[in-house]
């Protein structure tokens, strides 16, 4: 097949459907290029698929917690944005190099590359568990801000995915007969429960 | 706002002059060590010191890698002006110290007391994000002079919060014996505290968020100060470090990362901190991984003493007497022979010394703590001249 802008040979080939209507777009590295489109073939498809439907999007400010701005910055889902955050300009790159990410957003901008590296550097975890910020979510419950408090907790859906990786938990250490361990989980349990409940009605 | 508020203190000044150096300013060092070096508390014959630390960055931010000075500046005097208000409890009092304008020798003490890093002291964690030139980081530089402090509660400086090091805060406590329990307990509180005032970063699914992947989640390190001669002389230190490595555990030397084991003196600690509850990795920790290491030291000991009693008693004597009668000592080789001693006194070989001594010495010996007993800056020479006059002067030798 054709690039569609020039002569050469298609090699990249995009496939979006919204609201029921289907676009494609076949176009070779140079054009995909130029119209923003990454050819690196470790890139996921989502994100590239993303990358094309959302357009540039200008910086946001880095933060993630309640109390400055409701919504974290997104990564900017240009081709540039997907090895670079939008918060702060991190590369991916810049990070392998230090080890350090340059702002509470990288964690969003590189959450599809950082996610397995956590998992490994934590022992196959990737929820965290523990401690919350009380106060912040305090003050969104009493203002009843849903949106805060799912920067900070997440969504319905996500809360019961965390509450269900506990339960699991939970019942692999009463199979391995560890009750200490399960009785802490269970203490884990009842708190995370009563917190996402309390979350639930703000 | 006040650069500096105080100048480092004694943190238990003696009620009765110490006996003077030659050219040393009487009483200018403290009469005992700080706390964590009292030698109390749980295992410890072999557990020296215990200390948690959490990591907490404030929402709003970027990362001291990419912070620029604007930032910086700003982040310590919203950190400062917090921790300043700190209700430190009955008797006590936070003092802070603005680490870009203290001298080089504040900054020596606050390392050797283990209440600020090694690279706090210097301001390198700034650097990183400013000298890569690839990240499009806007840091400014970094080095000495770059905004960055410490709050230590008095007087038993324990607690101590830095701040605009790796992370914007990091705070941790500092114990005698094995004591994480407590550790965690002084640090959650003020964690509890400043967070009534702060907004830190958190993330729905990566919990508390640090500038490196490794801290993210609880941001809690739980890391013990072991005293392991006696794996070393038994030739078993290899093998009970793998065990460390194999729980999950990084070892490290006296005074952190990238520092020597000087006198058998390890820092170890967990290398996980998301997935885990705060109170499983302190079970996990200080209730079964340490007391299986502090195990492995005591068999290891009672070895020495039963099967090699002789030469064990040799060596640890023989230690005591360098210390009592060198005119030159380095700063490794007292730290060794002081190890020596410690395990003479506590395998009960060694009688007309007692574990404060030889812990006030750990730290008297440090360079920092010695140039300011003699009241002037040392060359090298004059460094190893004075040290083995304290430990002389200290241990009654001659």
């Amino acid at each position: 097949m054709r690039c569609q802008r020039c002569e050469r040979e298609a090699t990249i080939h995009e496939v979006i459907i919204s609201q029921g209507k289907k676009q494609e777009r076949h176009l070779c590295e140079s054009c995909a290029r130029q119209a923003g489109l990454s050819s690196d073939p470790h890139l996921p498809i989502a994100q590239l698929i993303t990358g094309f439907m959302l357009g540039p999007t200008p910086p946001a400010a880095p933060t993630t917690a309640a109390g400055s701005e409701s919504n974290p910055a997104k990564p900017a889902p240009t081709s540039k944005a997907i090895a670079r955050c939008a918060g702060c300009g991190t590369t991916y790159a810049a990070f392998k190099e230090s080890g350090l990410l340059g702002c509470p957003a990288c964690y969003d901008a590189f959450a599809d590359r950082l996610g397995p590296l956590i998992e490994r550097a934590h022992e196959g975890a990737c929820h965290h568990v523990g401690k919350f910020p009380r106060r912040a979510l305090r003050d969104c419950r009493s203002l009843g801000d849903r949106d805060r408090v799912e920067v900070l907790l997440g969504s319905a859906r996500e809360r019961e995915e965390r509450l269900e990786s506990i339960r699991k938990s939970l019942a692999k250490a009463v199979r391995d007969e560890d009750y200490e361990r399960a009785a802490m989980l269970r203490d884990e349990l009842n708190r995370v429960t009563d917190l996402l409940q309390d979350a639930g009605n703000a | 706002m006040k650069d500096r508020t105080d100048p480092i203190p004694d943190p238990l000044p003696p009620a009765t002059p110490q006996p003077p150096l030659t050219g040393a300013t009487p009483g200018a060092v403290p009469e005992r060590a700080a706390e964590w070096l009292r030698g109390e508390g749980d295992s410890s014959d072999v557990v020296l010191s215990s200390r948690v630390r959490v990591a907490r960055n404030l929402a709003g931010f970027p990362f001291m890698t990419t912070a620029s000075r604007v930032d910086r500046t700003q982040i310590l005097d919203l950190c400062r002006r917090r921790l300043l208000a700190l209700p430190a409890g009955e008797g006590r009092r936070v003092l802070w110290v603005d680490l870009h304008t203290a001298t080089h020798d504040e900054r020596d003490l606050l390392v050797e007391r283990q209440l600020i890093s090694r690279n706090h002291a210097k301001g390198k964690l700034s650097v990183i994000g400013g000298t890569s030139g690839t990240g499009g980081a806007t840091g400014s530089g970094g080095g000495a002079d770059e905004p960055r402090g410490v709050a230590v509660v008095l007087p038993e400086e324990r607690v101590s919060v830095m701040v605009n090091e790796e992370d914007h805060l990091r705070i941790q406590s500092i114990r005698s014996g094995l004591s994480l329990d407590a550790c965690l307990a002084d640090v959650d509180a003020v964690d509890d505290e400043l967070e009534r005032g702060l907004d830190f970063a958190f993330h729905k699914r990566f919990g508390y968020l640090t500038a490196c992947p490794t801290n993210v989640g609880t941001g809690l390190r739980l890391s013990v100060m072991l005293h392991l001669p006696g794996l070393k002389m038994t030739g078993e230190l290899e093998k009970a470090s793998r065990a460390a490595h194999d729980m999950g555990l990084a070892v490290r030397g006296f005074y952190g990362e990238g520092s020597e084991a000087a006198g058998e003196f390890y820092q170890v600690s967990n290398q996980t901190t998301l997935g885990k509850t705060d109170a499983l990795l302190l079970k996990e920790i200080n209730d079964e991984i340490i007391p299986r290491l502090v195990g492995y030291e005591r068999h290891a000991r009672q070895k020495l003493l039963t099967d090699r009693r002789e030469s064990t008693h040799d060596v640890v004597a023989r230690a005591l007497g360098t210390l009592r009668h060198a005119r030159l000592l380095r700063s490794s080789e007292s730290m060794e022979l002081l190890g020596l001693v410690r395990l003479g006194i506590s395998g009960g070989l060694l009688h007309d010394v007692t574990l404060e001594q030889v812990h006030a010495l750990l730290l008297a010996v440090q360079p920092g703590h010695l140039q300011r007993a003699v009241g002037r800056t040392l060359n090298p020479h004059e460094r190893r001249a004075s040290r083995a006059e304290l430990c002389r002067t200290r241990l009654g030798g001659s």
